[in-house]
């Protein structure tokens, strides 16, 4: 007698969301069979569930049930209400490009601000155009999990950016998502190539519309990063108090480049933004830094991976959590240091701050070793607020509540610091503070 | 380096093929048919001579077992086992009652011998009394209960424990002669129905030592178990069950070795301590099963569910562990804070050679007030061995003033090994103190040169710093069983650094 895992019933009519959505699904040439075979990849395990390993502690089966019907195209009336979401969260100096429910829409991005060298293209002109029909393998590119393989093979829209050789940007460019929909899902992913010697800065930020509520945002970002190339990637999910944003980062990078990467996680009913990094090159330096802010009942789920392949590489990751209410704050990450990365030196530490005895925390960081030469560590707490701490300020005249606020800032300050661009540091200090106020 | 590269030479040359246990005692035994059935259930209850609450116990267990299936989360890698293909009992023919050294069956006197276990220690495991002053009084009395295959043939010093009131028996003869203490307590903390292995064991255990300290007592000596694998193709299925009663204290010492063979050995063990108001168990282990070959053949699969229940206020267990035997270990000793003020500890070291795999680590889940924990973890990883730190610390939600610290530390030697660390840390509770560190790294060049300068061979300087990466752990070990775990740990390493 073998336990067999039965499918929950609530997934079974995945199949037709799906075959719904699919006449409205873009792509030319491959691509329908692209999808079609992303598709059968999910369908292997349907939506994640505790039994995975990697999903242990944001069981998608049992947090969301099912996925919802691909939203409608969005109408005049929604793009209004978007812009005023996006003109609240956009970023100093930052070259807007927003998508509404998961389809681009160029009357709302400053398309005319672009600097020359960069080349940006919605993803449906890509995988609609025959000639650029071979790069959609590459853009609608999986991997094992499930979440990654049902936006490949659903994915709307999106943004396809690419830097030449040698280009650096000035500017940042923001990538805002717009959700303006009841109790629909959307898909949309960004493919980002940054060739040898190039810079960049990525800002994304998700945020709800007004009237916005219990939809699902499935995205997805590719990454490619040339030798001696440098990005910036800070992320801001901020969605629907009743939403559910997961999203996937894919990064590859090639040899002695410079990658500064930030995630931000501070509304929302369930978050799940996974990220793996592979370090493909020799000497590359990479920094990965998070921060959830949690409250009321969300759940969210920052799971970082971070895979040595090459030797010479440096990695640090320092994430932070304050949980409270109801809410859950996971954070799970997984150091790889492959045989040939000798001389690798990588460490990571989290820590939690739990405000109620409501909320919970849960911390896995791993470390997989194959390699001998390599200096590895991590680090974990949790814990509450330092009474003495907190006594302290008040002795020296902050009432309570401000001495707690400057305690959580300079918390979660320790891992928004090492975010280098000024200009970009603000923008997620002033998100934070937003935040923090809001809960006083 | 060129040391590398000496390094896995010598690694290939002698690594794991020096293991010492591995030879076996030709002696008659008697099996259970091979396979596992209602049948083979029933044989093993028969043969001990159980009552039928034992067997009904042993049954439902089976029966669950059956709609069970395998564990697969562990890093471990492995061929599917055939649960068929097991003697599930295989025991030495009885033989009659020895009254002095020379009646004993020299063939059992050989393995005890070449186990390196002293004469004198000898004629205790055998059930000789010692003659009046022949006993050396600086020598400290330890109580052992030899487990040969899937009985127990000798428990020694019954009658000196008995005087404080301890009892420390076989756990067959304990069902028969204690039921209400096994009824109370057995499955109470690991249930029947825990997992996969655990499952197997209540189903077909055969044997295993059973203590029970009454309130108040501090048990006069160390008590151990000397576990031996001999027969070919058995699995040994043993249960340790030991109480603490309010206010007493134990120590108890568990070693383990087999014979060298082609084929893999299952070893699924099940123990299970309670400690009540205020008492205290000390647990310590060397685990010394035959690792397999140095092509990675042979060797013991060691799928042990260890648990210890403070389910009292005040209780204290502790685990101290030296894992450097076994092809694959999967084994994580755990504490169930249960009781307020209660404090669970493990420390341990995990040494991997060859081709072994392991996968150990501990939990430690605080339920009471005001618990506390600590967690010490060394792996060693050598050879083309994979070596895994698993642990979950955890708080839940009345689990106020809960307090963990755990440090594990990696050592890799070579470049063919993988040393991982997956702890799990989940609280539930805001006034929970928990703090983690892992580090993972090779031996500093620098030390070693410094070391070799000083006139130290290569092997001796690697030697005197894996040393003084175990320390910490060592010295909680009892004393008797520190000097054999340094040695093992000398020899699992002999050889795999250059």
């Amino acid at each position: 007698m073998k336990q067999v895992l039965v499918k929950a019933d609530a997934e079974r009519p995945m199949g037709n969301v799906f075959a719904a959505a699919r006449g409205r699904l873009p792509g030319a040439g491959p691509v329908p069979q692209i999808r079609e075979r992303a598709f059968e990849n999910y369908e292997r395990t349907g939506l994640p569930h505790r039994r995975m390993e990697d999903w242990k502690y944001t069981d998608l089966r049992a947090l969301i049930g099912e996925v919802l019907p691909l939203a409608p195209r969005p109408d005049a009336e929604a793009l209004v209400r978007a812009k005023v979401s996006v003109k609240q969260v956009a970023a100093d100096q930052a070259v807007k490009l927003v998508l509404v429910d998961g389809i681009f829409a160029p009357e709302l991005s400053d398309l005319s601000d672009l600097e020359n060298e960069v080349v940006v293209r919605s993803l449906r002109e890509v995988l609609e155009n025959s000639a650029t029909g071979a790069m959609a393998g590459l853009v609608l590119s999986t991997t094992s999990d499930p979440a990654i393989s049902l936006n490949a093979a659903m994915a709307t829209d999106g943004l396809v950016i690419t830097v030449a050789d040698g280009n650096a940007l000035e500017r940042p460019i923001q990538i805002v998502h717009v959700a303006t929909g009841l109790s629909v899902s959307t898909f949309t992913r960004c493919y980002l190539q940054l060739g040898k010697g190039a810079h960049a800065a990525i800002v994304e930020s998700f945020v709800p519309a007004e009237r916005a509520s219990g939809y699902q945002a499935n995205d997805a970002i590719i990454a490619l990063v040339g030798d001696e190339a440098s990005l910036s990637y800070i992320r801001v999910a901020a969605a629907a108090s009743d939403a559910v944003n997961i999203s996937s980062a894919i990064i590859a990078v090639g040899a002695r480049a410079k990658l500064d990467l930030f995630s931000m996680t501070c509304s929302g009913s369930i978050s799940r933004y996974q990220e793996f990094i592979t370090l493909a090159g020799e000497g590359t330096k990479l920094s990965a830094n998070g921060v959830n802010l949690i409250r009321d009942r969300l759940h969210a789920d920052t799971t970082i991976v971070v895979d040595h392949a090459m030797p010479h590489c440096t990695s640090r990751e320092k994430f932070r959590a304050v949980v409270d209410d109801c809410g859950r704050s996971v954070f799970q990450g997984r150091i790889i240091v492959r045989p040939a990365a000798r001389n690798t030196d990588a460490t990571l530490t989290t820590r939690a701050l739990l405000l109620s005895d409501q909320g919970e925390v849960d911390n896995k960081p791993e470390l997989e070793i194959l390699a001998d030469d390599v200096t590895c560590g991590h680090g974990a707490t949790s814990g509450a607020l330092d009474d003495t701490l907190v006594f302290y300020l008040r002795a020296r005249g902050l009432p309570e509540k401000d001495a707690q606020m400057l305690l959580i800032k300079a918390f979660i300050g320790e891992s928004i610091e090492e975010i280098t661009s000024e200009n970009l540091r603000d923008f997620v200090t002033a998100q934070a503070e937003h935040w923090l106020q809001a809960g006083r | 380096m060129v040391a590398l590269q000496e390094t896995v030479e010598r690694v290939k040359r002698i690594d794991v093929d020096q293991y010492r246990y591995g030879f076996e005692t030709l002696i008659d035994s008697e099996k259970a048919p091979k396979g596992l059935s209602e049948e083979t259930v029933k044989f093993i209850s028969q043969k001990k001579n159980e009552p039928a609450w034992m067997l009904q116990w042993r049954l439902e267990a089976y029966r669950r077992w059956l709609t069970m299936t395998e564990p697969t989360w562990a890093r471990v890698n492995y061929p599917k086992i055939d649960f068929q293909d097991i003697y599930y009992y295989a025991a030495p023919k009885p033989k009659k009652t020895v009254s002095s050294l020379d009646e004993i069956d020299p063939e059992i006197l050989k393995t005890y011998e070449k186990l390196g276990i002293p004469l004198r220690e000898v004629a205790m495991l055998e059930g000789i009394e010692p003659k009046v002053g022949e006993q050396d009084p600086a020598q400290r009395k330890i109580a052992v209960d030899a487990v040969f295959d899937s009985v127990s043939v000798a428990t020694t010093f019954k009658a000196e424990l008995k005087k404080a009131g301890v009892i420390f028996m076989p756990i067959s003869e304990a069902i028969r002669e204690h039921p209400e203490l096994v009824q109370k307590y057995l499955g109470s903390v690991v249930p029947t129905s825990d997992n996969f292995y655990a499952t197997l064991n209540s189903a077909v255990f055969s044997d295993g030592s059973f203590v029970y300290v009454p309130p108040g007592v501090r048990c006069p000596m160390e008590l151990s178990t000397y576990f031996r694998i001999n027969e070919r193709n058995t699995g040994q299925f043993e249960r340790t069950l030991i109480i603490a009663d309010k206010g007493s204290y134990v120590s108890y010492l568990e070693g383990c070795t087999a014979p060298q063979r082609d084929e893999n050995q299952l070893h699924a063990a099940v123990v299970e301590l309670v400690a009540l108001d205020d008492a205290e168990i000390k647990y310590s282990t060397v685990q010394n099963w035959y690792p397999g070959n140095s092509e990675g053949k042979g060797g013991i699969y060691n799928f042990v569910t260890k648990r210890g229940d403070c389910r009292g206020n005040h209780s204290k267990i502790s685990w101290t562990q030296v894992e450097t035997g076994s092809a694959i270990t999967w084994k994580y000793p755990s504490c169930i804070l249960r009781g307020d003020n209660s404090r669970g500890e493990f420390y341990s070291i995990a040494i991997s050679n060859g081709f072994q795999q392991v996968d150990s680590g501990t939990k430690m889940i605080h339920l009471g007030k005001n618990t506390s924990s600590r967690i010490i973890s060394k792996g060693i990883a050598a050879g083309k061995s994979q070596n895994t730190y698993r642990g979950l610390v955890t708080a839940h939600r009345k689990a106020t003033g809960a307090r963990n610290f755990t440090a594990c530390d990696s050592l890799l030697i070579g470049d063919k090994c993988g040393a991982h660390t997956v702890p799990y840390i989940e609280a539930k509770n805001s006034s929970a103190t928990f703090e983690h560190e892992a580090t993972t790294s090779k031996i500093s060049e620098d030390v070693l040169f410094y070391c070799v300068q000083r006139g130290l061979s290569q092997e001796e300087a690697v030697g005197l710093v894996v040393n003084g990466f175990v320390k910490q752990v060592l010295q909680r070990l009892p004393m008797e069983f520190a000097v054999e775990a340094q040695k093992l740990i000398a020899i699992s390493l002999d050889g795999s650094v250059g």
